[in-house]
């Protein structure tokens, strides 16, 4: 790799001299680029590029690009179609037979197998290895084996996952859980070669993955260029010749990238863009709903919110955010205002609803001001907003939220917004229970089922209920929407649960947030799955 | 009424003027030296005009009216106090050319040009932009002012004493300043700041000092050791003189001007470093409105929202400006060559 | 001038030692980093664990310190969050940094020395109170402003330059991000350089010099400048520090992945090898660039020396 810097860097040099043109490669300047090859838009992922290591969009991004599982949710719908998976079979709804298509291999010809997904899937959940995705593996039957909550690990890997042959394998788990397979959609559940665990570094320096690219070179913090796979055995061939990501350290640098031609897609349209991107784009852009959601959750752990009658309080609150003037105003339609605790992208099949919420979520500033008296008051007379304002336009959102409530109540400025300089400072403040004021929570499902919005962040004593709610009847219908086998009625008993949230309001829904992406005029076929990630195979060049 | 031109202000004793030291082989000193013996007795800008040609001698006549009456005369130096009274004036009762609220905010009006009684029209969440450039003087100018005197004074007086003296404590003071450089101020602001819990103003004064002084110890270090081998300093020492006196009336005069010309550029960019502070969540937090945050607010919507950005930045300037101007005319005060 | 230089160089040692311990003390204090490498979700406890097992963060501040500072002597400056390791990417940082600095400087020492000297010798005329103006307008308007209107108009609008930086950032396409880099900076170097000129302009070697009947050029350039340069030097030195650790909002703006990038991120994500790592180059930088601001000293005054 550095070898090659070298060399590149003296090739520059004489391209210096010779003439002012760009010496980052040739296919750098996008627009006019290598004919059939995109060039992206792309942030440093934060961790190595491992699926079980990738939780966040860039990652996945490339993630999307370079593997396939078990399950593959349509872009469109959101639905989870068999991909890899030839059958996945159980008559209890806690043991399951995977059997897997014929033909499927990894770009270095190696192919995929039984082996291959109990190998990832022990790599991905042994505690050694450090991995964020570990507890997505943590329904299987052998678990706390090789993730003990502390010590070292008994096993190498989990007693529930048994080879039968080369295409099949069953799984078991702890408890029934009826939508398991739904959930083989992520990525984290993704097949490995070999090569990842014989020479792991040279794998993360040139990842191989059995999906429809291949990764051309890979320069971190700088960019990946992964081309089509000719050889790629699925029916989802890439439509284009290959993929240029480009690391932009500044979204709205990208912008003025695409703008300008050197770029031919933008995944994330900056917020001072947003006034102008019909100007530029015209429609050569999207926005388009995400599995996101943007809550204020209350420190329920703190007596004073959460004593009988706050109830009142928080709905007070909620009622006093003008979410159709913010959303409009701030966030120029991205986010659109929310209804429930769910997300538009999973669909009202999927147990979205614009209703559960109802009035509790409808701005009114006297029923606002008249709740907030019936329960009590603000605590001390007042509230604090706190949030990160590192990312994002958070800090945007948070004055506009408190000159709402503040000119809803008319008590002077009631509401005040306490931003935190890293996100590292706000999530310690937040796990560690310190906060006395409602506070940012930012939620992106991993998988389109409604149970990922609810259950994680709202079950007693849940991973990420970050403001201690809990309550005996949610807990129960979620328990019993698990247990459902029909989707339909799990998803039924799910919406229950949300009724509950409604009345206590453990926190504010504020908005949905879409994802968002502009393309140059080479491109079309250009759209964005749940993730807001762009479905790449799909794109064409013009 | 903030005065970086002042050299030396700590441990020196006022004697009052006296009559000027045969000290001038430069055929310039004597003049100066009195300059000197001016400025550092009273404590304001006024005094040091006084000694034009001839003035020295007439010993029976007030300085203080004297240099009064040749300050008054320079316009630059009326302009600009002028500009900074009002400056002042606005800090303290805002309400007097401000009749809203600088936090009545109606997000309905995001971003919308001027309309009757809002003349600079609206920002982004909706505030009038006129109350809030002329709200956010207090603070601005609060922290801009403060935080030069404060990395000014001491900044040249750690690194004029470095200079004249040289040797180990000059090593001393050079090494902790390189340190100081090598602090990020995202880091140092994140650090100090991020524990503080007043709302005031001063805990971003004094971090900005923190981080300002090296640069102007710096500057005045190079200063007096140039100045330090000026004939008429050298004579000075032949002729016995102490340190203190050497480095206060010789030395420390010759050497302000570079201090004085980064303190008033300074000001200007502390008052954006105070905008950087808050967009890391750590400067002034609201409600308090300061031109610095608003300034930043804007910068991202320069697209959008032009008016946004020109208001504040506009009095940034001014601010910027009057102090340019009032230090230029105290510099010229002080040096003799120019007149 | 030999001891004297081998004294400056030798002073590096504890300035080396108190800087990396203020900046390692420093990121210690900013908290934990692990619970934000989860993203929204709650870290897993065991994985959290094992992570700061790993980066040494359950031992006290001075274990960690003594850890660190150990394998810096064995050449390893520890690893960022992504996996790669600090000297691979100061070693992608810094050259650029560099290259994108020296041209900030150039433009400062080019034109603010020019507009300074001018504006020194017509003091008070039309041509003095353009650069004021001028110099009001860079120190009120944020960079972020500065850097994307002139991207704006040079790489959009008229297309006259990549509107971004490539990987390897020739020197050809630093020039825009130099000049912006350097704009604040020009302010001072310039409003620096008029006042030494104004003051200089009437001194007795000045008037002696022109009195010789030497041409006005070589008066100005060979007596005037060469005496008005200490403080305008000095500042130059002072700033390297703020071009090239400071210049994040010039980066971003044209996409360089430079020190201040690096360095801002680091900071974000509490990871104290990075943050370290380039602090620690940079007071070296610092530490070098005033030696060579004391030895220029000598240079332009020789009255000054140095034992």
């Amino acid at each position: 790799m550095r070898g090659a810097t070298h060399a590149k860097w003296a090739a520059c040099a004489v391209a210096v001299a010779l003439a002012a043109t760009a010496c980052g490669g040739g296919s750098d300047s996008g627009g006019g680029g290598e004919a059939g090859i995109i060039s992206s838009s792309w942030g440093d992922p934060q961790n190595p590029l491992e699926p079980a290591n990738t939780n966040e969009v860039q990652g996945g991004k490339v993630l999307d690009m370079l593997f396939r599982g078990l399950k593959r949710y349509d872009p469109e719908t959101g639905e989870a179609k068999n991909m890899l998976a030839e059958s996945i079979q159980t008559t209890d709804s806690k043991n399951f037979t995977i059997t897997l298509k014929d033909g499927w291999k990894f770009s270095n010809d190696e192919p995929v197998t039984a082996q291959s997904f109990v190998d990832a899937w022990n790599y991905g959940a042994d505690v050694r290895n450090k991995q964020n995705n570990s507890p997505f593996f943590s329904d299987i039957v052998g678990y706390d084996d090789v993730h003990p909550a502390s010590g070292e690990p008994k096993a190498k890997t989990m007693s529930g996952l048994v080879v039968k042959d080369p295409k099949t394998f069953t799984v078991a788990l702890k408890d029934t859980f009826s939508t398991w397979p739904e959930t083989l959609g992520y990525q984290a559940f993704s097949p490995l070669p070999k090569a990842f665990f014989t020479d792991h570094t040279a794998w993360l320096d040139k990842p191989v993955g059995n999906g429809p690219y291949t990764v051309d070179s890979y320069t971190k913090g700088t960019g990946m260029k992964l081309r089509k796979w000719d050889a790629y055995p699925g029916e989802d061939k890439a439509q284009n010749g290959g993929v240029d990501l480009k690391v932009y350290t500044d979204n709205n640098t990208a912008y003025t990238d695409l703008i300008s031609g050197n770029l031919d897609l933008v995944d994330d349209v900056p917020a001072q863009q947003l006034k102008n991107v019909r100007n530029d784009l015209g429609d050569r852009y999207i926005n388009q709903p995400a599995l996101i959601i943007q809550t204020l959750t209350f420190p329920l752990y703190d007596p004073q919110w959460s004593k009988p009658g706050m109830e009142k309080v928080r709905q007070g609150i909620s009622r006093a955010i003008n979410r159709d003037e913010i959303t409009k105003q701030i966030f120029r339609e991205t986010r659109t205002p929310a209804k429930d605790w769910t997300s538009p992208a999973l669909g009202e099949k999927g147990g979205f609803s614009a209703t559960v919420c109802g009035d509790a979520c409808v701005y009114d500033p006297a029923e606002a001001k008249k709740l907030i008296q019936e329960g009590g008051g603000l605590p001390g007379g007042k509230v604090t907003l706190t949030s990160n304002v590192d990312t994002g336009s958070h800090r945007d959102w948070m004055d506009a939220v408190c000159n709402s409530v503040n000119n809803a109540l008319g008590e002077g400025p009631v509401c005040t917004v306490n931003p935190v300089g890293t996100f590292a400072d706000f999530r310690n403040q937040q796990s560690s229970y310190k906060l006395t004021g409602p506070f940012r929570s930012g939620w992106q499902a991993d998988y389109p089922l409604i149970q990922n919005f609810l259950q994680p962040l709202y079950y007693t004593g849940a991973s990420s209920n970050y403001g201690k709610f809990s309550n005996k009847q949610f807990d129960d219908l979620v328990d019993q929407a698990n247990r459902e086998s029909d989707p339909a009625k799990a998803i039924a008993a799910f919406q229950e649960s949300e009724k509950i949230l409604a009345e206590q309001m453990p926190s504010i829904p504020l908005w949905y947030q879409n994802g968002s992406a502009g393309y140059s005029e080479r491109l079309e076929d250009v759209a964005l799955n749940q993730f807001s990630v762009p479905v790449y195979d799909q794109i064409k060049v013009i | 009424m903030p005065d970086p031109e002042r050299p030396e202000p700590a441990g020196y004793d006022p004697v009052g003027p006296r009559p000027k030291e045969a000290v001038s082989p430069t055929g310039q000193g004597g003049p100066m030296d009195l300059a000197l013996d001016e400025a550092e007795s009273v404590e304001g800008i006024e005094k040091t005009a006084g000694p034009g040609a001839g003035g020295p001698r007439e010993r029976p006549r007030s300085l203080w009216s004297d240099a009064w009456h040749q300050l008054r005369r320079n316009p630059v130096f009326v302009i600009s106090a002028a500009l900074i009274l009002f400056l002042v004036v606005i800090s303290i009762w805002p309400q007097l050319i401000a009749s809203g609220d600088p936090l009545q905010c109606d997000l309905a009006k995001s971003q919308q040009g001027s309309a009757p009684g809002h003349p600079f029209g609206y920002d982004t969440q909706g505030c009038d932009v006129y109350t809030r450039t002329v709200y956010g003087a207090r603070a601005s100018i609060t922290v801009g002012v403060c935080a030069t005197l404060g990395a000014a004074l001491l900044g040249s007086a750690l690194g004029g004493l470095a200079g004249f003296f040289g040797g180990w404590g000059d090593s001393l003071l050079s090494r902790v300043a390189d340190i100081f450089f090598g602090i990020p101020v995202v880091l140092g602001g994140l650090v100090f700041l991020s524990v503080v819990t007043s709302t005031t103003v001063w805990p971003v004064v004094g971090f900005i000092v923190l981080l300002g002084w090296p640069q102007i110890a710096r500057i005045a270090r190079g200063s007096v050791i140039t100045a330090k081998q000026n004939d008429y300093v050298q004579a000075a020492r032949a002729l016995g003189a102490g340190n203190a006196r050497m480095l206060l009336r010789h030395v420390a005069p010759n050497a302000v001007a570079p201090v004085i010309v980064v303190a008033t550029i300074a000001l200007g960019t502390y008052i954006a470093l105070e905008a950087t502070l808050s967009f890391l969540g750590v400067g002034l937090r609201p409600p308090t409105v300061s031109w610095g945050i608003d300034i930043s607010n804007a910068a991202s919507q320069i697209r959008n929202a032009p008016h946004m950005l020109l208001w504040p930045a506009g009095a940034l300037s001014i601010t910027v400006l009057a102090f340019i101007m009032l230090g230029d005319a105290v510099r010229d005060a002080l040096d003799p060559k120019l007149r | 001038m030999g001891r004297y230089v081998i004294r400056r160089l030798l002073q590096m040692i504890p300035v080396f030692i108190g800087s990396t311990f203020l900046i390692f003390f420093m990121v210690y204090a900013l908290g934990d980093p692990v619970a934000a490498l989860f993203g929204d979700k709650a870290p897993d406890p065991a994985t959290a664990a094992r992570i700061r097992k790993d980066l040494y963060l359950d031992q006290p501040l001075w274990k960690q310190y003594l850890h660190y500072m150990g394998a810096i002597f064995q050449g390893d400056f520890g690893t960022a969050f992504n996996g790669q390791s600090v000297t691979e990417l100061m070693a992608g940082a810094f050259p650029v940094t560099l290259r994108l600095t020296l041209v900030a400087i150039f433009f400062e020492i080019v034109i603010g020395i020019t507009l300074g000297v001018i504006s020194g010798l017509r003091r008070g005329r039309t041509v003095d109170t353009s650069v004021l103006v001028l110099t009001l307008v860079v120190i009120s308007v944020p960079t972020f402003v500065t850097g994307y209107l002139l991207q704006y108009l040079f790489g959009v609008k008229w297309g006259w330059v990549r509107p971004t930086v490539s990987p390897d950032a020739p020197l050809n396409e630093l020039i825009l991000p130099g000049i912006v880099l350097a704009l604040v900076s020009l302010a001072y170097v310039t409003r620096l350089s008029r006042t030494s000129i104004a003051e200089n302009v009437k001194a007795d070697y000045v008037r002696t010099a022109t009195a010789k009947g030497l041409p006005r050029s070589r008066v100005v350039t060979r007596h005037l400048l060469r005496n008005s340069l200490i403080p305008v030097v000095t500042f130059i030195g002072t700033d390297i520090g703020a071009l090239m650790g400071g210049a994040i909002v010039t980066e971003r703006i044209f996409n360089i992945h430079g020190v201040g990038y690096q360095l801002y991120q680091g900071i974000l994500r509490n990871n104290s090898p990075t943050v370290v790592g380039f602090v620690t180059i940079l007071v070296i930088v610092f530490l070098l660039a005033n030696l060579l601001v004391d030895l220029l000293y000598a240079v332009l005054d020789p009255r000054i020396r140095y034992a």
